[in-house]
């Protein structure tokens, strides 16, 4: 069903007093505009919008990621945003911990707590979590290579504190894919790795109805250096990949297909960015009915999460950050995000002060209530160029995808694999960096206080300092668990997890709960997959 | 053309730590060939110990770190060390996220460049350049870093 009619009626079927319908001069506005019988939010193929009020309805959610030092630390962090009204967490983990690596492992030398928080045990989540009602909030975790033990662990404490799993409520990013092509934190090889990603997939499906098993995202894609369209392509040939993996596992597409969702990157190409949401709606939606047989509305809607181009700021007069942020976030609302994190000024100069994260924040809330454009729903459709932009973008992201297919002998999944053990991701990927970096050199492409407009000799801003101590208490804390936790069982816990591991049918997660509640570490289960699996180096070229 | 990037000069540039954040990096390597200089990328998760063994097998006249995670003050002093502990004098070059005071800790701790977000191509050039002429013993005015593609 499309056009005003039916839209009409699913939109007064839900509220819609969510953001104010007038303009400031008091004209009243409608939720949406355009041709009587023309597409409109809600409404196939969904490149206006996955729900009929969009903004109206529900404002996008501000969800600020944040994470330090010890556990006890962040966790006073999400007590006071808690208090302060509150409803979402969102995790940022430490560096050893997204690597798999124990706090006392040499390799985690210098880095524990710098970038996020430090989580060795489910001691540190229970300590990370601690009075606070997991049933009453919802948790973002952005995590991959041990994803399935970051779970476990949550799944743990949930249960410890009173929460069935299948009351717990959040999200895990799990995108194991992107890892290979763009950010890097890769253990495994790619194959066990999509298996891993599927466990979770399976387990949330059966066992945490209200849990999101996989964030597509292609926001790293992007941070690494790709171009718009590349981002849209790879980041949903990877969505396609989870699909097959999780329909070759016996799933039904429509028991799972609702529960994914995406996260992508808000740049400063204004209108690229915009029609690259709106062709990401329309091409995953025409995907997922028409190859994948989904008929459940929901698996066709494209959901996503943005979050503004750390790699747009600048060192060089950090404070114009401010403005980018604030042009990026409303290309991300115009585009119909359904939530948001808006980087902090001084992130090229080092992780956010708390005044930084403010303003940031702060901008969110001046797009959402003081300039009046969340209240129209996809406001540029229509616009001869934006919807231009979208079918361009769509045409050059369908071009990719008969690549992939062409490398997988007609799977995307294969493909996106196959691709991956080439490296022609990494390349693609390596080379649109490499023209960026071009442009920016002779000036093609101005970057303001870069290479036009300095100024001399800038003054350094305040910026956060995250000193040693951390480190060297979270390695007490963890030979403290170590000191009073039963060897033997942990030993029996490793043993199953291997065990496990060997048998591609056996679901990993019931055998890793298991050994999160034995205290076994992140770091020793994940070298028990690891005597199976084998590890993935990346061939070193550029 | 082989002794012609002999004498511009080989650089080993090289993430060190768990940080995957390889744009930087990658792109410098590009630009560092395209300059004329032999490059040896030396790639992903690598640990002051295979960055000077890499080093002393290949030979090289500057070593470049890309640091994004804030570890620098643990990881490139240990660089350095290693580097001592095999005799080896071989400049090393920091890329990345360093906050302005932390530059100063480090040129005391022995770097001899440090490049910060936003340093062009000919500032890229000149900086090793300048490492690599101190590592061959000659003035760095001798080179031009105009780079012409």
């Amino acid at each position: 069903m499309t056009g005003r009619d039916d839209w009409d009626r699913r939109y007064r079927a839900g509220p819609s007093d969510a953001v104010k319908g007038t303009t400031m001069s008091g004209l009243e506005v409608e939720g949406v505009y355009g041709p009587d019988d023309g597409e409109f939010p809600g409404q196939w193929p969904y490149t206006r919008g996955p729900y009929s009020s969009m903004y109206r309805g529900k404002l996008w959610t501000m969800r600020m990621f944040a994470g330090f030092g010890t556990a006890a630390d962040t966790n006073t962090r999400f007590k006071n945003l808690l208090g302060a009204g509150g409803t979402g967490l969102s995790v940022a983990f430490d560096l050893p911990t997204l690597m798999g690596t124990d706090s006392d492992d040499p390799l985690a030398l210098g880095e524990v707590g710098k970038s996020g928080v430090a989580v060795d045990t489910l001691a540190d989540m229970e300590d990370l979590f601690a009075d606070i009602d997991l049933g009453g909030v919802s948790t973002s975790m952005t995590i991959n290579s041990p994803a399935p033990i970051v779970m476990a662990m949550y799944v743990a404490v949930g249960e410890r504190g009173g929460t069935a799993r299948s009351h717990l409520a959040g999200t895990i990013q799990n995108d194991i894919l992107k890892e290979y092509q763009a950010q890097k934190e890769f253990i495994f090889p790619p194959r066990p790795s999509v298996r891993l990603v599927n466990d979770v997939v399976r387990f949330c499906t059966v066992e945490m109805p209200l849990w999101h098993p996989i964030s597509i995202s292609g926001y790293h894609i992007r941070e690494a250096g790709s171009t718009a369209a590349q981002e849209l392509a790879f980041t949903l040939a990877n969505g396609f990949a989870y699909v097959e993996a999780a329909r070759a596992s016996g799933l039904d597409v429509d028991a799972f297909g609702k529960r994914l969702s995406f996260f992508f990157n808000a740049h400063i190409d204004f209108f690229e960015e915009i029609a690259k949401y709106r062709a990401a709606r329309r091409i995953w939606a025409r995907w997922m009915r028409d190859r994948y047989g989904a008929i459940d509305e929901r698996s066709m809607q494209l959901r996503f999460h943005t979050q503004t181009a750390g790699v747009s700021l600048t060192a060089q007069q950090p404070e114009l950050n401010i403005a980018r942020v604030a042009i990026e976030a409303l290309a991300g609302v115009l585009g119909g995000t359904q939530s948001l994190h808006t980087d902090s000024f001084d992130e090229a100069l080092a992780l956010p002060t708390e005044r930084a994260a403010r303003i940031a924040l702060r901008t969110q809330q001046m797009i959402a209530y003081e300039t009046g454009v969340a209240a129209v729903a996809d406001p540029l459709g229509g616009s001869y160029f934006v919807e231009e932009l979208t079918d361009r973008l769509e045409a050059q992201a369908e071009e990719i995808f008969s690549h992939l297919e062409a490398k997988g002998d007609g799977s995307i999944l294969e493909g996106v694999l196959r691709a991956i053990e080439q490296g022609w991701f990494q390349d693609e990927i390596a080379q649109s960096s490499a023209d960026y970096e071009r442009k920016l050199n002779d000036g093609r492409q101005v970057l303001v206080g870069v290479n036009q407009f300095q100024e001399p000799d800038e003054p350094e801003a305040d910026i956060l300092y995250i000193g040693p101590e951390a480190e060297a208490l979270q390695r007490r804390r963890l030979a403290d668990v170590k000191a009073n936790r039963d060897e033997g069982v942990v030993h029996r816990v490793l043993a199953r997890v291997r065990q496990d591991a060997a048998c591609p049918e056996v679901n990993v997660m019931p055998g890793l709960i298991e050994a999160v509640l034995a205290y076994a570490t992140v770091g020793e289960i994940m070298s028990a997959l690891g005597q199976v699996f084998g590890t993935w180096t990346e061939r070193a070229v550029v | 053309m082989s002794a012609d990037h002999r004498a511009r000069g080989r650089v080993l540039v090289t993430k060190v730590g768990l940080d995957g954040h390889d744009r930087g990096v990658k792109v410098v390597a590009r630009m560092l060939r395209d300059a004329g200089f032999e490059v040896v990328y030396g790639g992903l998760r690598q640990t002051p110990e295979t960055i000077a063994e890499t080093a002393l097998q290949e030979d090289v006249d500057v070593v470049g770190l890309s640091m994004h995670s804030g570890g620098h003050l643990t990881l490139v002093p240990a660089v350095i060390e290693a580097l001592r502990r095999r005799a080896l004098d071989v400049p090393v070059v920091v890329g990345g996220i360093v906050p302005k005071r932390d530059r100063q800790v480090l040129l005391g701790e022995g770097v001899a460049e440090v490049l910060t977000p936003g340093a062009s191509r000919d500032e890229v050039v000149d900086a090793i350049m300048r490492a690599s002429s101190r590592r061959l013993g000659r003035p760095a005015s001798e080179e031009k870093s105009v780079v012409d593609d």
